[in-house]
This record gives structure tokens, sequence and C-alpha cells, in this order.
């Protein structure tokens, strides 16, 4: 395929990775950490851990959405799906993440309606189709796909519907990197920051992370040689010893990002606290609807009554989240939480760490 | 049929419906001695003592997809087992679960691929069933169908027979079915001509066999793609795989529908592909008759049996890493982002 093929050329690949072991040697052990979940995938799927120096460890962070879903907001959503007429309406790696007692897939068996959409774009459409039912479109995700979903309330308002809401929990990513590099409890040199997220915000909103915390950033594509080339940037970085924020990913990502995606994003959400599994509450880290927006806020519309929020005991997704541990550290790992029956959401997620590392990483 | 357009309860009593629909419909389409009967099973002739004998049902969802249907699905599918033990499939039954509501157009549509796809295996529907649900406690209409066949003369095929130093062959791109009727199910816009693979692979097996009989494996990869038959092999045959990324043939539109969705189209399903696993020394001759086999112009060796690790399967990827290749858990989900 055009534009691919040529980012997974085995070549590059090894040229690269020669030159990463000869910029890293003789440097301490150097931690890096991908921050999004599809860097996470790609490194695990074209088996990147291999072709890096001893001394490189890359460490998976909280950029998958579905991991970092609160319990709580599963807990209602599957509350809203059991109301009558109601049609949920969700990207597909919701489906199976557990919540306090039960999932989307389990609330489908008991006979929801649970539709699993490409696109907000498609949920419009189910709620002009079913003007007898109600469509909540479970809005999850970074500002990747933020931007989507404040096109979607804005053509629902230019349509008029009357049965369209978003379930909102969206967050923003540099926040909880913050949260990583404040803290003492992972000693990272630098970060692989993510691509889509980067596309839309630009560089600009991680230059504190270089200057105020020292931490190396580059942003990265999510093709193996787009993540091997921003490994080699990030050791060269460290080894000249000056951290600052550098694009890898440039055929899509400008510094200033896109204006378009970020005027809508402000004209109608608004910066909220929220809560991150694993890693609590960060301060101005989520999105909700603004008040004039707030006809399309499910969780205003829906006065459902939620279960007591259980988390799992035993499950590290937060630790793994973070940094701080790493998957076969948990003693549920491969035991009793598996991409089959999954405890936490990092096993869940065709994104999480735990799954990653499971799938492609068990020899 | 006068005046009638689709399936009805009654079409399912036993009565005078059902034995119009049997006539007009059934025997229409499946004409044989044997059948014509009408008795309440077939007497066949069937030479030679042991039998190949496999069964299937089919559910999928749409009924009709580009390149095929639920007919087709349910003959070729049936064939196909057979023919992957080292049987050369004679005989099928079927059976209907038909919704009430179907309209007979449809089931008329249905009954004819079965009827193109059984006289391309050369295969004879013998005996069969319908019955008639209710509307909503059937998706439209279900397919059972079994196959007998005879066994060819000098194979011995089983999932346990995999050795190391067997080279792993595919005979074309794969993961073209899952996505075809998943982008058909999903109302998926993409301007891509994807068509199933969905064939009756038994005359290509014969040929190889009958050239190259010391086969080991054979096995079609359909429910949980390449990936889940691999993982099925090495375990039934306590070895290693060992695969190829860059070799493993998936067609440009496919990647781009598994890039898009975040799928990976080794989990992805095929109605008409076929591992083998061959001795080095035969992979050639397998080749050369699958390439000259409309079904197998695309065919190419995707990997080998490995020692270690036992029971489970790996891949060195395009880029000169490695990665495990688990079993596909659940379905496959398209992300978010």
């Amino acid at each position: 395929m055009k534009y691919l093929e040529e980012f997974r050329n085995p070549q590059f690949a090894k040229a690269l990775a020669t030159k990463i072991a000869e910029n890293a040697a003789g440097l301490r052990e150097i931690k890096l950490m991908e921050v999004c979940g599809s860097h996470t995938m790609a490194i695990a799927r074209y088996g990147i851990r291999r072709l890096l120096p001893q001394n490189i460890k890359l460490i998976s962070g909280p950029g998958c959405p579905v991991c970092v879903t609160a319990n709580g907001y599963l807990d209602k959503a599957n509350a809203i799906s059991r109301l009558p007429d109601v049609i949920i309406a969700t990207f597909g790696d919701m489906m199976r993440v557990p919540g306090s007692t039960s999932s989307l897939e389990k609330e489908r068996s008991k006979g929801s309606d649970i539709r699993i959409v490409y696109s907000t774009m498609d949920a419009i459409t189910l709620a002009v189709n079913n003007p007898d039912k109600q469509v909540v479109f479970l809005g999850v995700g970074f500002e990747t796909t933020a931007p989507t979903i404040a096109a979607s309330v804005l053509r629902a308002k230019e349509l008029d519907l009357q049965n369209y809401t978003v379930y909102c929990a969206n967050k923003t990513m540099p926040n909880p990197m913050e949260a990583i590099a404040s803290g003492d409890k992972v000693d990272l040199q630098g970060f692989i920051c993510p691509a889509h997220v980067s596309t839309i915000i630009g560089a600009r909103p991680y230059e504190f992370l270089a200057e105020k915390y020292g931490k190396s950033c580059v942003i990265a594509g999510f093709e193996p040689l787009d993540v091997l080339e921003a490994v080699k940037m990030l050791i060269e970085q460290i080894r000249i010893g000056k951290p600052i924020v550098q694009i890898q990913y440039s055929r899509v990502t400008t510094v200033e990002g896109n204006p378009t995606a970020l005027k809508i994003m402000d004209k109608t959400f608004e910066v909220c606290d929220t809560e991150w599994r694993g890693l609590g509450n960060i301060p101005g880290s989520g999105l909700k609807l603004r008040k004039e927006f707030e006809e399309y806020d499910a969780d205003i519309k829906f006065d459902v009554i939620v279960e007591p929020t259980q988390e799992e005991a035993g499950c590290i997704c937060g630790d793994v989240m973070q940094g701080i541990s790493s998957p076969t550290d948990c003693p549920l790992f491969g035991t009793v939480c598996t991409p089959e029956d999954p405890v936490g959401a990092c096993m869940v997620s065709s994104e999480g760490s735990c799954a990653a590392s499971y799938k492609y990483e068990q020899f | 049929m006068k005046n009638q357009d689709r399936i009805l309860l009654g079409h399912g009593s036993g009565g005078k419906l059902s034995h119009k629909l049997l006539s007009d419909m059934f025997l229409k389409y499946f004409q044989n001695a044997e059948l014509g009967k009408l008795n309440d099973a077939a007497r066949i002739e069937c030479p030679g003592e042991s039998l190949v004998f496999s069964t299937d049902s089919y559910v999928v969802d749409p009924i009709f997809f580009p390149g095929g249907d639920i007919g087709k699905l349910a003959v070729c599918g049936t064939v196909n087992d057979v023919a992957m033990m080292g049987g050369r499939p004679l005989y099928l039954s079927v059976g209907f679960i038909i919704e009430e509501g179907l309209p007979l157009s449809d089931l008329e549509t249905i009954l004819g691929s079965m009827r193109a796809a059984a006289e391309e295996a050369r295969v004879q529907i013998v005996t069969g069933d319908t019955k008639v649900v209710p509307k909503g406690t059937a998706d439209k209409i279900f397919i059972n169908t079994a196959g007998v066949g005879i066994p060819l003369a000098g194979t011995n095929l089983a999932g346990q027979n995999a050795r190391v130093g067997d080279k792993i062959i595919v005979n074309g791109f794969v993961a073209d079915h899952g996505i075809t009727v998943m982008a058909r199910r999903e109302g998926l816009e993409l301007d891509l001509d994807l068509k199933t693979d969905l064939a009756p692979l038994n005359h290509m097996i014969e040929e190889i066999l009958e050239k190259t009989p010391d086969i080991h494996v054979m096995r079609d990869p359909t429910r949980g793609g390449v990936a889940t038959t691999l993982n099925e092999i090495a375990w039934q045959s306590d070895v290693g795989i060992k695969l190829s990324e860059k070799d493993i043939p998936v067609s440009p539109q496919v990647n781009a529908v598994c890039e898009i969705l975040g799928l990976d189209p080794l989990y992805i399903a095929n109605e008409g592909k076929v591992l083998v696993f061959s001795p080095a020394d035969y992979v050639d001759d397998v080749l050369s008759v699958m390439r000259a086999n409309i079904y197998g112009q695309n065919a190419c060796v995707i990997g080998e049996v490995v020692a270690e690790p036992q029971g489970r399967v790996y891949m060195d990827t395009v880029i000169g890493g490695q990665r495990m290749i688990d079993m596909l858990a659940g379905e496959q989900l398209p992300r978010i982002c």
C-alpha cells in the first residue's frame, strides 16, 4: 500500500536500530514512555523491543482511551443502556470493557440495543433513522476523537435532533503526562508523544514538559519506522542533554495543530476535572459540553440509578498505566486476567499494554 | 406458489404447503434420483470401507454478500471440510431453518447458488429437511449441511501430523471473506472492490494429493483466521510454527480496511483458503498445482514448522522483529482511534 509499506521497510529499520545502538552505547539505562496505546500496539506488534539495545526501556503510558475510562462511567453507560427506547452507539473497543459488575457486551446479550459505529456521524444517522428512540453516543477518547464528537453535536443542533445525546468522558493528553513527569515514581527521560492527538493540538502543549521537567519529547507516527526514528531522535536529545519538543510525524503534524478542529472543540466543550481509571482525578484533564449544548449531554438528560462502583482487587492497571509496573508484574496477568476474560481495562482494550504484552510478547 | 411471495409458518407445517414448497422449490433446484424418492433417508452407494464425514451450520449475516451468499457458503464450507481430511466429497444433506416472512425470491436465489456450488464441487444433495419458525425467532435463514466422502488412497491428513521442517503454504490472499461480510454488514461506505474468496476447493486439493499424497496437514482457516488455525495445529502436533509477515498475502483493499479499523488480517475468516503443511521437498509441486488453479493463483509459502516453542506460533515481523501470534479471544472489535 502506498505510504504504508514505506514505513515498514526492513532495511531502514535495521539502519535505524544500528544508529540507536551506536548512540545509546555507554549511556545509563534510559526509560522512554510511549504515551499512546497505538504506539504500545505498534511496538509489540512489530517486535520493536527486540531491535533496541538493552539499556533502552520502552514503557507504556496512560494513552489508551478505553483503559483510562473510569468504572463509574461504564456503570452509568450500562445503566442508560437498560432504559427503554435507548440505543447506545459506541466505538467497538468499549464493548467488552468491564465496569463494576457488567459490560456493554453483557448488557447487549440481556437485550440492550447497543450498536458499534465507526464514526460519530454514523450515530447521527442512527438518530435520524430512529426518531422514536434516544441515541446515546459514548464519547470516549482523547483530542483525536473530541473534534468528531463536537462535530456530531453541532450537526445534531443543525438538524434540530431531539433524540441525540453524548455521554461524555473525553480526556486531554498533556495533563496526565505532567502528573507522571512531576512524580518521582518513574525515572523517565523522555516521551514518545502521541501522533494523532498531536495532529489536533500541535507541539506547543508539550513544551512545558521539556522546559519545566527536563523531559525530551518527540511526536511520532504509528508505523514501526516512525517509532524507531522517534527513539533515535530522543536518544540524540538525551546524549546532548538538551530536552526539546520535536516532530518526527511531520507528514501529518504541525507545530500549531489543526485550527479547525481546535475551534469546534472550543465551541462545544469546556475543560473539567475528570477521573482516570488507575490514576484518580486529574484536574483540568477532561472535556464536558458547554452549557449552551447541555440538551445534548446524556449525563444530564438521563437520570438513572447507578450501582455502587467497585474496583477490582489485585489489578494493578493504574501502576501499569503510569509506567511504575510492567504488565508481567501483575499477579493476575495471564492467569486470572486474560484477553478472553479480562479483569482490568489494560487487558481488554486492543491498545492496552497488558493485552499487547499478552498477545505479542510472551515467548 | 401462486399469490405467495413469502415464507409462511404453514410452509413448515408438514401439510400441503410444505409439500408444495418441497416440489416447487427444493426439488426444482436439487434434482437427483435419490432425493426425488422423497423417503425419510437416502440410501447411497459408497465405495470402500471408510468414510470422511463432516457437518457445519451457517448463520451468516448478511445472507447475501459480494461474491456469494449463505447457500453457496453452506455447500462450499462442508465440501471443504471433507476435502481437508483427504476426502472426496460425494453427498450432502441440507437442513433449513427459515424465519417466517423470508421472501421466496431470496430462497430461490439461495437454492440457485447451492445448486451451482454443488455442481461445481460435483456433490449431490441427497436428503434434506425444512423448518419454519415464527418471525423474530431466527434471522432470515439458517442452513446446516453434512457431507460424506471417501478417503483418497494413500493420504493421511490430520492436525496431529505437522512435522518440524514442514513448509506452510496458503493458496492466496487472506481475510477477503471476513472483511467483505463485515463491510456489508456494517454498511461501511468504502469505495473498494471487496469480494469473498468463497469457493469449493475439493478439486484443487484432490489434484495436490494425487501429485503429493504425503502432505501432513491441510486445514481451512475459516473462523478465527490463519492465526487461530495455526495455533490449533501447533497445539495438536506439539510443534512451533514460525511465520514470515512479509510473505503473508493480503490484497491492498483488504489491507486498507484492516488498517482503518485496526483489524489484523491474520484473525479474519476465509472461506476459500487452505493451509497446507508440506514436506519441503514437495513445496514446488504443491505450488505449481495451486497456481494452475483459479483458486490458487496467488499461492505462496508463509512459514514453517519449527521445534520450539512447542504449541505456539510466532512471526518474524516485516521490520525484522518478532512477535507471538495467539488465538483470537472473542470477536475482533474496531478501535476508537
